[in-house]
């Protein structure tokens, strides 16, 4: 019996694919014929082509034009910088240093080492240089307590406790008793206030006196300039993963060129890299500066030129290390050998797809086509460079091309040739950027226009895009409101909508890492997924709520909102709605908050905003 | 019984609809269906860092064991006062003297212990062999699931919102996958900060016609009551199981009282990080230093959730791995560096333990993988679908193992 359905499942799969070439189409393609309202078409424009609109900034665009809008985001060099963002990221010096830089003013643990034994000299600035004084002191306090310590039954192995006279005596050559006081058991206002009356000098020396839980306490409360002193003292090598998530962040809630902000995002994470493997810890920062970002609107054949000679995608999947058989160096202390993880990924992830038609062996050809494509000294920033000696010298054949023996750098850049015309490549990548910008499942009709201008162009990625905004589908039911905002996208668009100032976003980034969102920080190539069903889980809805309810409490350290930008109790309460929400209110929503305000004494408009931003309606765009 | 139960089920369903079930019946549901048959339960614990694995379970037996470890090797029982050295398990292996408090578990049968296990993988990234070990497909980066929740047993009764629980902010790589699986940090943050909120949103969510949101709001509330409710008294570890305070006991603290609370959970995961011993590992006297202090950790935190379950350790395994062991020999900073073969611990009430597993390749040069490190007789894959089949009941284990065809089993579970 069971055998026979089965049979008859097949069946019917078989018989499928032909059914769906009729001219009639499904009731899901259908909903994508149904055009959508000039307010809808507004309101859906600027939710997907930004991360949500800022108060007052739907009827800008009405007024400005909303081809015009559209067209100026496909165009973002010709949009303005917005100057506060420019402002807020100005302290942020890792962001335009190169690697080297980056290695030589946040030094890793086994630099630190080295600098402590003497084999390495410590750097020149000031502050730097006591930064790395001090790791220097906990990395040789913990090697003496390695030898003396037992482990005490039942706690947490931990560095021994500095004695308290000690600290108390070096606090005392920067602030008075009172402050001390108020430092340890002051209201978070009153530190605050305290801080902000300290000239930097001081702040530095205070810094500098205070033992690493007591510094560390102070992340929270600091101002964002503060903070990084604080973690410069504390893991100077964390500065680098904070400013790019400081940068990230700010950039998302205040940049004008919103779609840019959108792309960026979209191809780091097609080309995804892991900011804690090793070392990439340090060639991230680039990655996204000079590989990333001014490619997000070219030519696809340049973003894989790009990623494929970056040190992070090198170092990230391990091509770095491969070499052609018989060519490592003998007395080697491992053998080395091909390795097949960034053709792999290549192939699957970045261009065909899964289903794009390859075999093995192709991975195993264009595995042999890119050795020697490594990085000269990838853990002291090193750069790209090509080494022949390790280059696999005889010919391959890759999709059925046969690329000869002896073309040495040239056979990746070939690869690289093909996969990019490749229809495979094509269909690939605007099914996926259909994905994240129209629908999960997108319509045929709108993948065949986005792969016929891929081909048509040469895989301009502003044309593709151009062309998915144009089209009809673009504009329907079936892709209004029929995404739910990743984590990042929804605690963003909440912070826009209430208009806050963001004076440090790291509480944000701390969030995003409970929503299963770490930026920078996805291990796996594939990158997040796009898919409503990945995004929509009980401690990702339950972290939503509550980023929402603190947001308007004010309880998010670093973020301030001014008191009319959650509304008020006057006439209809929840008539901040229109302000908040992209779409309007659900009846049930309106019932249910609305009874909320009736068993309450006391009507606080932050609270009707967080309910807003929690509900269901805000957590589609 | 069966009416009673569908009469629970109902009723419940009917309140949840309307936001105001009683925190009791949430949880009666699952536990009405607890006793017959109880449910299974596998939890795997992951040291990252990679554990070494030879002064983890000290291979005392093997002369060369003392020669390649001058200065950080674990000296054999007897050999200095107890306490001092290697706690004696078969006359060959003994336990490092921090993992006392899993030496009378071991005695008592339910402590098994697999030596010169590994992945086949030859990675020596953390980052790799990590994540070949939590997608339990070594070689395969593609893989989007994690063994654990492949593992779960196709849903059987009304399915619990906590089966499948993964502690620490995000779900960990093993427990990702297509059945319902949720990351917990905290049991008491598990919940909307503010009650009024709590119970606008929940009615909110119970109205929309957003079938997606409609769908895990109800799930996600029915499983924050549950918690709620198991948290609404203080725990109290049973037997006098005292867990240390460090993350990874509070984890399996929480674990404990899941199980205890008959919440529906079927597999559980926690992690305990920092185990990447290139330096000083072993301070002046084997009981000091950093690997000293971390599996004094570990194993006070496993013995006390031992303990503290109790009788109910008859439905429960604990599994432990790491990415990969470390070198055989000591580097020239007293510490080891990445290498392949390690030790997993097996510990359950249908454990049959007492006993050190697997094929002892030995520590000579010529017996060393790559001339390095202890080479791996048993594949990390056969342990977990042993304990997949023969513990959790699922027989599906071309899926939960794609790839890897007819498992060896090792006699673990019976």
């Amino acid at each position: 019996m069971r055998r026979a359905s089965a049979f008859l499942v097949a069946v019917i799969l078989a018989v499928l694919p032909a059914a769906t070439k009729r001219p009639d189409v499904s009731a899901s393609e259908q909903t994508f014929r149904v055009p959508l309202n000039k307010e809808q078409r507004l309101t859906h424009a600027v939710e997907r082509l930004s991360f949500g609109a800022h108060p007052g900034e739907l009827e800008r665009i009405r007024q400005y034009g909303l081809d015009r809008w559209i067209d100026d985001q496909l165009h973002p060099e010709r949009i303005p910088e917005n100057p506060i963002l420019e402002e807020k990221l100005r302290p942020l010096a890792s962001l335009q240093m190169n690697n080297l830089d980056l290695v030589q003013h946040y030094p890793p643990p086994q630099m630190i080492r080295a600098m402590s034994k003497g084999g390495l000299a410590l750097p020149s600035d000031p502050m730097l240089k006591a930064a790395v004084q001090l790791q220097i002191d906990r990395y040789n306090a913990k090697k003496a307590q390695a030898d003396s310590t037992p482990p005490a039954a039942g706690t947490q192995p931990a560095m021994a406790k500095p004695d308290p006279a000690v600290v108390r005596q070096a606090l005392l050559g920067v602030i008075d008793q009172n402050q001390i006081a108020t430092l340890r058991k002051g209201t978070v206002e009153e530190k605050r206030a305290l801080l902000a009356s300290m000239p930097p000098q001081q702040i530095d020396q205070l810094l500098l006196a205070m033992p690493v839980g007591m510094r560390r306490s102070l992340m929270p409360i600091a101002a964002s300039d503060v903070q990084r002193k604080i973690v410069l003292l504390t893991t100077p090598q964390q500065l680098i993963p904070y400013d790019l998530n400081e940068a990230k962040l700010l950039r998302a809630i205040y940049s004008n060129r919103q779609l840019a902000e959108l792309m960026a995002d979209f191809w780091f994470n097609h080309f995804n890299v892991f900011i804690d493997k090793g070392a990439d810890r340090t060639l991230v920062t680039s990655y996204e500066r000079d590989t990333i970002r001014p490619n997000i609107f070219g030519k696809f054949r340049g973003l894989l030129e790009a990623t494929a000679h970056s040190p992070a995608m090198l170092f990230y999947l391990d091509n770095w290390e491969s070499v052609a058989a018989n060519t490592g160096r003998p007395n080697a202390k491992r053998k080395r050998g091909l390795n097949e993880n960034y053709a792999r990924e290549l192939l699957e992830l970045h261009t065909l797809g899964v289903d794009g038609g390859y075999t093995q062996k192709d991975i195993i050809e264009v595995a042999r086509c890119f050795t020697g494509w490594t990085i000269r000294a990838p853990r002291q920033g090193g750069d790209f460079f090509y080494n022949d000696r390790v280059h696999d010298k005889g010919a391959k054949v890759v999709l059925g091309v046969t690329i000869p023996a002896g073309g040495g750098i040239d056979d990746g850049e070939k690869v690289l040739d093909i996969l990019a015309r490749q229809p495979a490549t094509a269909r690939f990548i605007s099914r996926k950027l259909a994905m994240r910008f129209v629908a999960d499942d997108p319509p045929q009709a709108l993948l065949d226009r986005m792969v016929r201008t891929f081909q048509a162009t040469g895989g301009d990625i502003r044309e593709v895009m151009r062309t998915m905004i144009n089209s009809p589908e673009f504009y329907s039911q079936g892709a209004f409101r029929a995404k739910i905002k990743t984590p990042f996208e929804m605690t963003v668009s909440a912070v826009r909508a209430v208009d806050a100032n963001v004076d440090s976003a790291v509480v944000i980034a701390q969030r995003l890492n409970e929503l299963g969102e770490p930026l920078y920080r996805k291990v796996e190539p594939t990158g997040y997924p796009s898919k409503n069903a990945e995004w929509m889980n009980s401690s990702s809805l339950l972290g939503r709520m509550n980023f929402a309810l603190a947001l308007t409490a004010g309880k998010i350290s670093g973020i301030s909102i001014a008191p009319e930008r959650l509304g008020s109790m006057d006439g209809d309460p929840l008539a901040i709605a229109s302000q908040l929400l992209p779409s309007p209110l659900s009846a049930a929503t309106r019932e249910t908050i609305t009874k909320t305000l009736e068993s309450q004494q006391q009507k606080q408009p932050a609270l009707v905003a967080g309910l807003l931003l929690g509900s269901p309606e805000f957590q589609r765009r | 019984m069966h009416s009673r139960r569908l009469f629970l089920k109902n009723s419940a369903l009917a309140m949840v609809g309307i936001g105001s079930a009683p925190a009791w019946l949430g949880r009666a549901l699952y536990a009405s269906d607890a006793p017959s048959p109880r449910k299974k339960i596998l939890v795997a614990i992951f040291q990252r860092g990679a554990v070494d694995g030879l002064n983890m379970v000290v291979p005392f037996g093997e002369k060369r064991y003392y020669e390649i470890r001058p200065s950080i090797a674990i000296p054999a029982p007897g050999s200095r006062t107890a306490g001092e050295c290697a706690i004696d398990l078969d006359g060959f292996f003994g336990l490092h003297p921090a993992l006392a408090p899993l030496k009378p578990i071991y005695d008592s049968g339910k402590l098994a212990i697999v030596d010169a296990v590994g992945s086949p993988d030859p990675t020596r990234s953390h980052f790799d062999a990590q994540d070949y070990m939590e997608s339990g497909t070594p070689g395969r980066k593609a893989t989007l699931d994690g063994w654990l929740n492949r593992a779960l047993p196709p849903e059987s009764g009304k399915k619990s919102p906590l089966r499948a629980v993964s502690l620490g902010p995000s779900l960990s790589r093993t427990m990702r996958g297509t059945n319902d699986a949720l990351a917990i940090s905290n049991l008491g943050d598990f919940q909307v900060k503010d009650q009024v909120s709590a119970a606008t949103f929940e009615n909110m969510y119970a109205g929309t016609v957003d079938q997606v949101l409609h769908g895990t709001a109800r799930e996600t509330f029915d499983a924050v009551r549950i918690v709620q409710d198991i948290e609404r008294n203080p725990y109290e570890p049973a037997n006098g199981a005292r867990y240390p305070n460090g993350k990874f006991g509070q984890s399996m603290r929480q674990i404990a009282r899941l199980i205890k609370g008959n919440v529906g959970l079927e597999v559980a995961f926690a992690d305990m990080g920092g185990w990447d011993t290139h330096v000083n590992e072993v301070g002046a006297k084997p009981t000091l230093g950093p690997l000293a202090n971390l599996l004094g950790e570990f194993g006070q935190s496993l013995a006390a959730f031992y303990q503290d379950l109790g009788d109910r350790m008859s439905d429960v395994t604990v599994v432990t791995m790491s990415e990969f062991g470390r070198t055989a020999k000591e580097n020239g900073d007293r510490g080891t560096d990445h290498g392949h073969a390690n030790a997993m611990f097996v510990m359950g009430g249908d454990i049959r333990g007492g006993k050190v597993r697997g094929e002892w390749p030995g520590l000579a040069s010529k017996q060393l993988y790559e001339g390095r490190d202890l080479k791996v007789t048993t594949d990390f894959r056969d342990v977990l679908a042993e304990l997949t089949v023969k513990h959790l009941g699922n027989q599906q284990i071309a899926s939960v193992f794609p790839g890897y065809g007819a498992p060896k089993f090792r006699g673990l579970v019976g």
